[in-house]
């Protein structure tokens, strides 16, 4: 009896000097100040965003001519810009639209990418080859002109920003993916599971699919990152979101006509604030590569 | 292609010998290599006929306008052969490629390849001095982080190389605009305008603000690429090696591991070139330079279908092209990577 009872209280220590790995994971993960100050950022802009317009009432649709291009002051904390929209508040509702772009888009490529590699690396062979090869010449194209081609194609609402820019962007976690589902295939205990009769759906989506969740969440937050700069950018080349919705790099590229007027209200809020949001994202991105990588090491 | 490197090479290993023949793993690396390309360049072709057919209403109502009626659409259908089976438009539309018939421009009356003609040289004279001014600085800086890695200057130009890849370009270009074409007036806010090469360099003031512009993104990827680089060869064994025949430390850095990085440097040059052209569309509008990247942008506002999937094909090809030869160049300086071809 004394004996179950110490073995009892040794599993007991055990599992609690030996946490799950996910716990593990998100201890390395708060050991990272660079990673945890991209997640508070990312954080105070998704509330600031999202939350700020309850607080802070502006007229984000209608014209004010009366009040164009207003100097930063009492009121207006930001200024006005050329049609008489409040640039703080215009700030929180371009987020909004450069966010929900973003996320939503990095998301749905790492996705495709995901199922595409998966199944790619696992059936290996002809297939494969074939697979790969229509990756090699989707990244030969770059994704700015095919966003452009299809910018002109397309009206770009928010839902079609958000697919075009997805389906443009997922070739890069499919390679990532594909070489990890190629070493898993060996792995014995995929090979036990094809030893006693398991499927090739079951292989993809019980034992690939779940071991390349890290790989998978890391590319996610690149994703983004990349997705709000495209989106950034094909504002700035005029094929963004039609007014009277914007985003941060249609606020910019509108302040751009306004540049030699020396209006800088109009150009550096929304500026910087994609540098902040790509620099947080890239920042998690980083923090969460090292703590898998440190999981690994540990295993 | 980095991450290839990791997969087990053992399905591929005997098969230069399976024909009974032996080739040289080089040559078979070779071989193979070009014909996957060729594969590739074949799906180019088919995405970019697909974008053609996925305009609505044919490329037709694209070029005649929303007012056009059917007659009209109907025979410009036929004038360009559109009203053919896809089949048989896309056999023809390989045909015109492979003569190097890229079509006529709806809008400028040029012929595509003509007017690509023209601007390509200009954008890659101008993304090549990018490219290399951001090479002669990041290759330093990278090693230097990673001899140095987690010290302060580390971290400063870590936290810089952040910085610079999440500044949208245009922004940054506008900032350098504002400061140093409008507030000190050291250097013109446009880009040289002279049509030829030659004239273009002639101007060396008007190019310093878009060389700048473009190489700051640039060389925080590529900085920060030599540095894992480097650090990856830290690591090996032949570094230790080195090491404990006492050679200096300045040598192994400058002499062994350098070189094992710079191979890896060019094969990521060739993987850059989508890229380069990306980061030109945008530089291009800015400093108004008369590029393919400006004549991108200009033909996609006016619907210039033709020149836009041209465009995107020389692209594409380029990119092919570059990364083959990035992979040859490794092959031949790394025997490792011959038996990782898939």
């Amino acid at each position: 009896m004394t004996a179950g009872a110490g073995l009892v209280a040794e599993e007991v220590i055990a599992s609690a000097a030996a946490p799950g790995p996910y716990r593990r994971l998100v201890r390395q993960f708060l050991r990272n100040p660079m990673a945890i100050a991209g997640l508070a950022t990312l954080a105070v802009l998704v509330i600031f965003c999202f939350c700020g317009p309850l607080l802070y009432h502006t007229d984000q649709i209608h014209v004010h001519l009366s009040r164009e291009n207003l100097v930063p002051g009492a009121g207006h904390p930001l200024g006005t810009d050329d049609v008489g929209h409040d640039i703080l508040g215009r700030l929180m509702y371009g987020g909004q639209t450069s966010l929900e772009i973003g996320i939503a888009a990095g998301i749905v490529a790492t996705v495709i990418g995901m199922l595409w590699g998966a199944v790619a690396g696992y059936a290996g062979g002809w297939l494969d080859a074939l697979m790969m090869r229509v990756v090699d010449a989707g990244i030969a194209i770059p994704g700015l002109f095919l966003l452009m081609v299809a910018a002109t194609i397309i009206t770009p609402k928010v839902p079609v920003l958000i697919v075009i820019i997805g389906v443009c962007s997922w070739l890069v976690p499919a390679r990532l993916v594909r070489a990890e589902a190629m070493s898993l295939r060996g792995r014995e205990f995929v090979q036990a599971m094809i030893a006693i009769g398991g499927g090739r759906r079951r292989a993809i989506f019980r034992h690939i699919l779940p071991n390349v969740v890290g790989t998978v969440v890391v590319n996610v937050t690149f994703q983004v990152a990349d997705a709000i700069l495209l989106v950034a950018y094909l504002s700035f080349l005029g094929l963004g979101v039609p007014l009277p919705g914007t985003d941060w790099g249609g606020m910019l590229s509108n302040g751009i006509n306004y540049t030699y007027a020396g209006y800088w209200w109009m150009i550096l809020p929304p500026g910087l604030a994609i540098v902040i949001v790509v620099c947080a994202c890239n920042f998690i991105g980083d923090g969460l590569r090292d703590a898998f990588e440190v999981r690994l090491q540990n295993r | 292609m980095v991450t290839d490197h990791a997969v087990a090479p053992a399905r591929d290993a005997d098969a230069p010998f399976s024909s009974g023949v032996r080739v040289p793993p080089l040559a078979w690396f070779l071989i193979k290599r070009i014909a996957q390309s060729v594969v590739v360049i074949f799906f180019v072709t088919l995405i970019v006929f697909g974008l053609l057919h996925a305009l609505p209403g044919g490329p037709a109502r694209g070029i005649l306008g929303q007012q056009a009626n059917p007659v009209q659409i109907a025979a410009f259908n036929r004038a360009q052969g559109f009203d053919r089976p896809l089949p048989e438009q896309y056999w023809l539309y390989l045909d015109r490629l492979v003569h190097g018939n890229l079509g006529e421009s709806y809008k400028l009356n040029q012929s595509v390849i003509g007017l690509i003609g023209q601007r390509l040289p200009r954008t890659v004279l101008l993304s090549g001095l990018s490219t290399a001014a951001a090479l002669v600085l990041a290759v330093p800086l990278g090693v230097w982080q990673a001899v140095r890695r987690r010290r302060a200057p580390d971290y400063v130009i870590t936290g810089g190389a952040f910085v610079a890849y999440a500044t949208p370009s245009f922004f940054l270009g506008l900032l350098l605009i504002l400061v140093f074409a409008e507030k000190l007036t050291l250097f013109p806010p446009q880009a040289p305008q002279a049509t030829s090469l030659g004239g273009i360099l002639g101007d060396p003031r008007a190019l310093v603000l878009p060389v700048l512009t473009g190489t700051a993104a640039t060389v925080a990827v590529f900085s920060r690429y030599v540095r894992s680089s480097v650090l990856d060869n830290l690591a090996e064994d032949y570094t230790r090696t080195a090491r404990a025949k006492g050679v200096a430390e300045r040598r192994v850095v400058a002499i062994h591991i350098l070189r094992n990085s710079l191979t890896s440097v060019i094969t990521m040059l060739g993987y850059y070139i989508p890229v380069v052209f990306s980061g030109a569309i945008v530089i291009e509008s800015i400093f108004n330079y008369p590029g393919m990247g400006l004549l991108f942008w200009q033909s996609a506002q006016t619907s210039d279908y033709p020149i836009e999937l041209g465009v995107v094909l020389v692209i594409a090809v380029a990119t092919v092209v570059g990364s083959l030869l990035a992979d040859l160049l490794q092959a031949a300086a790394d025997p490792r990577v011959r038996g990782s071809i898939r």
